[in-house]
Formats: structure tokens, C-alpha cells, sequence
């Protein structure tokens, strides 16, 4: 069991919650990641570890809301539990000491891209970010980015916070202007890590993305994380999650995501319909 | 003293009918009555030789067990087992008993062999409903501290031994919970999870203390269980790992599942259950399995236990080349499965969805035999048909899990990625840590894990009294 210590909500339907999992903190580095499983007859999902906090032996994991599993976590209360709390897995980021990364976000994707932008720093190094999210509401985590980066980027599609456009508009303008950077790390939903790599492909910027395919053992046992990358058949819980942007098949990806999809739905509406029913039992509607 | 040959044939054993069994995960043998396993015993025709016993890897004295069986002292075979076996219950139900003990058997030769897994498995069950208790006395806290990595049949045997001789054992356990395949790969109807629940609590009440949601190689190194944890032993028995997929198009398709992936959702997250459970699986009409082994014929089964129309065995060999168990290939037969021999996939063909829409397949013909001495099978040019299928999933072996091994230089493994340790004490040539199971020979048996682990355990006590291993260092 793994307490929950707090739980905020940070845009609609994306909560930070921090967890106690002091056998996970020891040995965890920017890049990894964990399995949750919240309940009895409970998935197992993957989430990147956010942030730590060695002083109360606590990771933080930034949820969204997209399916039952995401959903039911994101309503515990602080003071309630996880069941398992899997980790770190994954191999860490690979970070060259003092160089140059623009760390790109996109919507949740900033919620792993953040800690990687912290570990940039730590060794010495300089981060430019961009931040982005379809509209203001979605845009999180930008303080923190702030707080690490020598200059932050915000963008929104509809314009109304920071610059309008996408976070591909802002790299571009970087670029062109001149600026130089040893690497791009890009997370987000895959249309946006594709154009990342589109944009950076042509100009020759090595860029790291970091994959979400479905998940279930987290440990190189069952196989279902597999994604094509150059060709090869990689595994990502124990190849990845992060690998070279420019050689991933993202076409591949995105079909195995949607793999679920009839039966996750089907998944959704009977855990709202529970939840409706509870919350009338409760009368708390 | 040898008695007369009675009854020819084996006992039959009870089984929930085919039709009925074929939708549902209860268990499909139903166990001997008491009358039954006397019978069955009374076959024994006490061979003075005693030739059955050299073709169990971990030597129960079956001769003696089976001699009790049919007196009607349950309690004195029982005992006589379990002295031996720590996992009766679960070898009665799993052990390839036609290649090892019963494949020794004197009546074997001429009749069918002495069922000494019915009866294994009549008298574990029994001594469970009576709530007899393991011969699980422990000595003296010897004050030592040894680690074992996975709790598959091979960790929980080094882990019983150990904990019997006195030493603390603590098991690192990856998944959610322990017993390895036994948990997440054998299916219920075959093995039900209440058994092996029931042998992890017994290593519980010895004192073993099991922890899940440990991955060595990442919440702690081999190194770390020395250095920061104070371990004197490490024993890793982490089975096999990454499953192999054949390098053929298709293989990304939606509905392409490897046998670990599918048989873990169906057993272990309980997709069988799902939206109960909250892990779904892709449920196909029809559903093509590739493989000849036991993890195969579990495939193919629970395909049609989760309500395939048509559940499908390809295999590139011919059916006396199967390495499953007889009694698993007779059952999917009863069951209905649909074999196609000599044959193997050459492509995965998708529709517009990405989803898979059929396996392309050619036929083979058998060709001198290989290394393994088992004739090679030999593609037939122009030979190629399609089959509809909504499901592929594969069963054609695994690889060894990278995760230890990248983490612990020192370790050395073969070509193919397998911890090499020594046969006899699983000593690896890094001090302390030894090794057995899956992940020293690959993909292999229940039994042979636990022998590798009971010889393991040997070599740890020796090893902690003594600071030397044997075999390497
Ligand atoms: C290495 C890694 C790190 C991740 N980090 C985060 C994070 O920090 N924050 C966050 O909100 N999300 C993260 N994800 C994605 C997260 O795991 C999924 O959103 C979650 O599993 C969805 O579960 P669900 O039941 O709520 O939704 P479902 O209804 O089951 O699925 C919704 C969608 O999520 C994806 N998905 C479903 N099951 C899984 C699974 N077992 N593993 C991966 N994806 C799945 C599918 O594309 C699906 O269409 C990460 C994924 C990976 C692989
Ligand atoms: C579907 C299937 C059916 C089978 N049927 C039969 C049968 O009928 N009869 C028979 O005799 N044999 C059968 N086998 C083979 C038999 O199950 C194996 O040979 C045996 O389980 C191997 O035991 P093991 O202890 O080496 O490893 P496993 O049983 O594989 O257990 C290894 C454990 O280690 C854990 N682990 C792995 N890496 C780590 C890590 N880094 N840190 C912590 N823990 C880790 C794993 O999660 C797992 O729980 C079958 C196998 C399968 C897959
Ligand atoms: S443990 Fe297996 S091989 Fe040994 S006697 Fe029992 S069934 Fe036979
Ligand atoms: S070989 Fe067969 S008949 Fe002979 S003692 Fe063993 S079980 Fe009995
Ligand atoms: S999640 Fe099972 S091998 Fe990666």
C-alpha cells in the first residue's frame, strides 16, 4: 500500500498527486518511470515519475484523466492508497553533462519532459522549453519549467495564453533564428512528437522522443510494449521509453494504442455509471 | 519380492466434460477418489530396481509412496512425498510425467505406466482438505541472510530449503505477486492460483519474506542486496525472458499478442474477467496459436475458453514432435481445438484498421533430424493458403531478460543471453550469487527449476558455512 499524501488538480482532468514509495526514490533518475495497479482486479498502468521528494520518501506522478484507470486514480483523496507502486523502470535519460536541450511539451507530455529538463540542469547544463496545450487551461507545469529553464516558450492552438500556434511554430522560430542545441527532447501525443521530428529531421538537431505504448509487466516479460525503431524491434519498458525521434515508426504506434479501444470505452461508460450511482447513494449530487 | 501384473491400463482420470469445460476456467481434472488412487497404486508391481525414482529430478521415493497409497496410508505417502517435493500439488498437475517418471516405469514397457502424478496429486490434494501441514520443521536461526531473486518454481525452492536450514531468506518478486508461471502463465483450468496461493503461504508461515514490486536491476542491483542490504547470498531465478516473435510481416497488427502477453491478461490480470477486471484482451472469433508447446496448448485452450469459435494449433512439425504434455494435446483435442500440422506463418495480413485479418501460412515436410534430434521441418515451395483469423498469437519460445544482466557486469551469460552457472551447485563465477531455473537453461520444467533449486540451496548453505563455493571461483 502507498499512501497518497496530496492530490491537486492542475487543469481539467490532470491532477498531481504525490505518492509515498521510498523504495522507488533510492535509485530513480530522470527518464524513468513506474507501474501503478490502484485496486484489486485493477490494470497495471505506467507513469512517469514527475518528481521526488527524498525528505518524505514520495514520487510524484501528473495524471491525465483519459480512461477508468486514469480517472479512478485521479479521484483518490490525499490520505487514501495505491495498491502497487512499481520501480524506477525504464533506463534513464541520457544526459551529456553541460549541454545545450530545448525540452518540448505537449499537454501531459510536459509532465515527463519536465523531470528530464531538471536532470539537464542538474549536470550543468542549459534547457530552452516550449510548453504548449490546445488551450490555456491545459497548459501545466509551466512554473516549474520556468523555474529550470534559461527561457520558457508558451503556446496555445487558440492563442488565448503565450504565443498562438503550436509548439512545432515556437521550435522552428528558435531555430531559425540561429539558436544552436545538442538536442531536442519532444513529449506528447504522437501527432506532435512526429512533427517535432519532422521539423528537426531537415536541420539535422538529434531529437529524443519518449513512447506510451500499452504496457503490462513493465519488465521485459510479455512483449506488448514493442514498438519498431530503425527497423529493429525494440521493447520499450526495458529499451526505452526514450529513443532517437528520427528512426521511430509512429505509425505503428499509434495503431497498437488504439488496440483497446471498443473495450476501454465500454470500460468508461460502466465505470461512470458506477460512479454516478455512488456519488446519488452518497448524495453528493 | 516383485507381485503379479494386475490391471493394463492406467486408471482413467476424471474430467469435466469437454462441451462444458471448453467455456468455463474450472479446473479440468477432477482428481482420483480414494477407491481410484488404491487401485492405480495397486499396480505397482514394487520393481526391485526401483527404476522410476532416477527419472524424477528432485528422486521421491515413489516405490515407498506408492506401496503407502495402496495400503490406504494416505498420511505415511504424504509424508514420504513432501520430504522431497515441496510442490506436490502442483507437480501432480504439471509435470511432463511421460518423459520422466512414468517414462521409467518397468510396466511402461509393455502396459500403460503407473500414474504416480494422479497419484501425486491425490495425495498432495487430500493431505490439504485433512490441512496437513509441509514437513516444514526450522532450525535454529543460523544468523545469515540470503536473497532470491523471482519467486518461480525455483525461488520458492531455494527459498524453502534455505529457511529450513536455518537461514534468512527474502524473495524479490517483480510482479504483484509470487509464483512466477505458475501465476501468470499456466491457466486456472489447469492449475487453480488457490494451489499455488497456498504453497507461498506455507513459505510465508517458515518465515520467508516475500516482496513484491521489487525488480532487481532497477529498485536494487545484484551488487546493492550485498552491499547496501547486507545479503551474504543471492540466488536469481528469474526465469526467461522477451518473448520471440518469427521475423515475418504483420507482426505490429492489432490482435498480434505473444503467449507470455496473452496468457498474463488472461491469468494473472484476469482479462478473462474483464470489465469486471480492468484489463481487456481482444476476444477473436477466431484465433491462430503458433507453437507445439505447453505454452501453446495453454494459448490455444483459453482461446476458446474466452469464446472463440474456431481456436486453431499450428504447428511446423508433425504431432509426435510436440513437446507439450500427452494428456494437455488430448484434452485440446476433446476440447475441439482445430490442429494444423506441418505448416508455419509466413505473414500477418491486416485490413485497413490495422487489425489482422488472416494468417498466411506454407506447409512443411519433415527433413533429417536436426540437433535437437528431432526431424527439421523443411518448406514446401508454392505451397502457401491463407487462413481467417482475428487474433495471432505466438508461442515459439523465449530469450533471457536483459535486466540483471545489464546491470551486473560481472555476471557471465552464454551467447544466447542465459546466466551461466555450474550444473551441479548453480554457482556462478561471481562470488556469492548463484543462479537456476528458466534463466540458466531456458525455457524448460517445473521440476527441473525446483532440482536446480534444491541443488542450489545445497551449495548456499555450504557456501555460507564455509565462504567456498563449489564449481567456479
Ligand atoms: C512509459 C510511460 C509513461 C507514461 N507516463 C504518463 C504520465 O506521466 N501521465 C499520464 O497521464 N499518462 C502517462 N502514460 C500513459 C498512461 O499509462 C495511460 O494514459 C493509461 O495507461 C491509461 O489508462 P486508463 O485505464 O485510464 O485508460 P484506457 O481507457 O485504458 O486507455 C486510454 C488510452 O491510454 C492508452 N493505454 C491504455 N492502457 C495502457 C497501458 N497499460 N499502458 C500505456 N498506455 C495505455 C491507450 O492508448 C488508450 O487508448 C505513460 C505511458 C507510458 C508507456
Ligand atoms: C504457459 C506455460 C505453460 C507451461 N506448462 C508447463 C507444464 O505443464 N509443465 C512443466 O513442467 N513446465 C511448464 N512450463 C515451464 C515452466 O513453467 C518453467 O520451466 C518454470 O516455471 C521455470 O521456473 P523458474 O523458477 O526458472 O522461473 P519462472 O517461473 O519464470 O519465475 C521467474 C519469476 O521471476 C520474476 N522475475 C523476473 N525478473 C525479475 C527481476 N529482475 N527481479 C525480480 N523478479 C524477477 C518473474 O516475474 C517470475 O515471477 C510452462 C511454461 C509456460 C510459460
Ligand atoms: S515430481 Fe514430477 S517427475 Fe517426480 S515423481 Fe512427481 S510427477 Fe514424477
Ligand atoms: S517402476 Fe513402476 S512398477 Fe516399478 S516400482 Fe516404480 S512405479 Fe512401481
Ligand atoms: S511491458 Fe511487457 S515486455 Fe514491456
Amino acid at each position: 500500500m502507498h499512501r497518497i499524501l496530496s492530490n491537486e488538480v492542475l487543469a481539467p482532468d490532470v491532477h498531481r498527486l504525490w505518492v509515498e514509495a521510498p523504495h522507488v526514490i533510492r535509485k530513480r533518475r530522470p527518464g524513468q518511470f513506474v507501474i501503478v495497479r490502484a485496486s484489486e482486479d485493477g490494470e497495471r498502468i505506467p507513469l512517469t515519475i514527475a518528481d521526488v521528494d527524498p525528505a518524505r520518501g514520495a514520487i510524484a506522478l501528473v495524471i491525465q484523466g483519459v480512461g477508468k484507470t486514469t480517472m479512478f486514480i485521479n479521484e483518490l483523496p490525499a490520505g487514501g492508497s495505491l495498491l502497487d507502486v512499481v520501480g524506477p523502470l525504464g533506463r534513464p535519460t541520457r544526459i551529456e553533462p553541460g549541454s545545450r536541450v530545448c525540452c518540448v511539451g505537449g499537454g501531459i507530455g510536459t509532465a515527463v519532459v519536465y523531470p528530464i529538463a531538471c536532470g539537464v540542469k542538474s549536470l550543468g547544463g542549459r534547457v530552452v522549453s516550449i510548453v504548449g496545450g490546445r488551450t490555456r487551461d491545459l497548459v501545466i507545469l509551466e512554473a516549474e519549467m520556468r523555474h529550470v529553464s534559461e527561457q520558457c516558450i508558451v503556446t496555445t492552438d487558440d492563442g488565448s495564453y503565450g504565443m498562438k500556434g503550436l509548439v512545432t511554430d515556437a521550435l522552428v522560430e528558435l531555430l531559425d533564428k540561429g539558436e544552436v542545441f545538442d538536442e531536442v527532447v519532444a513529449v506528447g501525443p504522437l501527432p506532435m512528437m512526429r512533427a517535432v521530428c519532422d521539423v528537426t529531421r531537415s536541420r539535422n538537431v538529434p531529437t529524443i522522443v519518449s513512447l506510451n505504448p500499452v504496457m503490462v509487466d513493465g519488465t521485459g516479460m510479455c512483449g506488448g510494449c514493442r514498438v519498431q525503431v530503425g527497423g529493429e524491434q525494440k521493447f520499450v519498458c526495458v529499451d526505452g521509453p526514450e529513443f532517437d525521434g528520427h528512426q521511430v515508426d509512429f505509425d505503428g504506434l499509434a495503431a497498437r494504442l488504439r488496440a483497446y479501444r471498443e473495450q476501454e470505452a465500454a470500460a468508461l461508460v460502466q465505470f461512470r455509471r458506477d460512479h454516478d450511482l455512488e456519488c446519488e447513494a452518497m448524495g453528493t449530487v | 519380492m516383485a507381485k503379479k501384473i494386475g490391471q493394463k491400463t492406467k486408471t482413467p482420470m476424471p474430467c469435466r466434460d469437454a462441451v462444458e469445460r471448453s467455456h468455463s476456467f474450472d479446473e479440468v481434472a477432477q482428481g482420483y477418489t480414494a477407491e481410484m488412487a488404491i487401485a492405480e497404486a495397486n499396480r505397482c508391481i514394487d520393481c526391485k530396481n526401483r527404476p522410476c525414482i532416477a527419472g524424477c529430478p528432485v528422486e521421491i521415493d515413489i516405490p515407498t509412496f506408492v506401496a503407502q497409497v495402496g495400503a490406504g496410508d494416505f498420511e505415511g505417502a504424504y509424508r514420504t512425498l513432501s520430504s522431497k517435493n515441496l510442490l506436490p500439488a502442483i507437480c501432480g498437475r504439471v509435470c511432463p510425467q511421460e518423459d520422466q517418471c512414468e517414462a521409467e516405469c518397468t510396466l511402461g514397457v509393455k502396459f500403460d505406466a503407473v500414474g504416480i502424478g494422479r497419484l501425486e496429486r491425490f495425495i498432495a490434494d487430500w493431505a490439504a482438505e485433512q490441512g496437513l501441514e509441509p514437513v516444514a520443521e526450522v532450525a535454529e536461526p543460523t544468523g545469515h541472510k540470503v536473497a532470491v531473486i523471482g519467486s518461480g518454481p525455483a525461488g520458492l525452492t531455494v527459498a524453502a530449503d534455505l529457511a529450513r536450514l536455518g537461514h534468512q531468506v527474502t524473495v524479490f518478486e517483480a510482479l504483484h505477486k509470487a509464483g512466477g508461471v505458475l501465476i501468470y502463465g499456466i491457466p486456472e483450468f489447469r492449475l487453480p492460483k488457490s494451489i499455488v496461493a497456498r504453497e507461498v503461504h506455507a513459505l510465508e508461515r517458515m518465515g520467508v519474506e516475500i516482496k513484491t514490486n521489487h525488480v532487481i536491476g532497477r529498485t536494487f542491483t545484484v551488487d546493492e542486496l550485498f552491499s547496501e542490504l547486507g545479503y551474504e547470498a543471492v540466488f536469481i531465478g528469474t526465469g526467461a525472458g522477451l518473448p520471440h516473435f518469427p521475423k515475418i510481416p504483420g507482426l505490429n497488427l492489432i490482435g498480434v499478442y505473444s503467449a507470455n502477453e496473452y496468457l498474463t491478461r488472461s491469468n494473472l490480470m484476469k482479462g478473462y474477467r474483464f470489465p469486471e477486471s480492468d484489463t481487456p484482451m481482444i476476444r477473436g472469433r477466431r484465433v491462430a496459436v503458433i507453437g507445439g508447446g505447453n505454452t501453446a496448448m495453454d494459448a490455444v485452450r483459453t482461446a476458446k475458453r474466452l469464446g472463440a469459435e474456431d481456436a486453431i494449433l499450428i504447428y511446423r512439425r508433425s504431432r509426435v514432435e510436440m513437446p507439450a504434455r500427452a494428456e494437455e494435446v488430448e484434452h485440446a483435442e476433446e476440447e475441439g481445438i482445430e490442429f494444423i500440422l506441418l505448416a508455419a506463418p509466413t505473414a500477418i495480413l491486416g485490413d485497413d484498421r490495422s487489425r489482422v485479418r488472416a494468417i498466411r501460412c506454407e506447409r512443411m515436410e519433415l527433413g533429417p533430424p536436426d540437433a535437437s534430434g528431432r526431424r527439421s521441418p523443411v518448406p514446401i515451395p508454392g505451397s502457401e493458403f491463407d487462413i481467417e483469423v482475428e487474433v495471432v498469437v505466438f508461442a515459439v519460445g523465449q530469450g533471457a531478460n536483459p535486466l540483471i544482466r545489464d546491470t551486473t557486469p560481472d555476471l557471465h551469460v552464454n551467447k544466447w543471453g542465459y546466466v551461466k552457472a555450474d550444473p551441479q551447485t548453480g554457482a556462478t563465477e561471481k562470488r556469492g550469487v548463484f543462479a537456476g531455473g528458466d534463466i540458466v537453461t531456458g525455457g524448460a520444467t517445473v521440476i527441473s527449476a525446483m532440482g536446480a533449486g534444491r541443488r542450489a540451496a545445497r551449495a548456499i548453505d555450504k557456501y555460507l558455512s564455509t565462504q567456498s563455493p563449489d564449481g567456479f571461483a
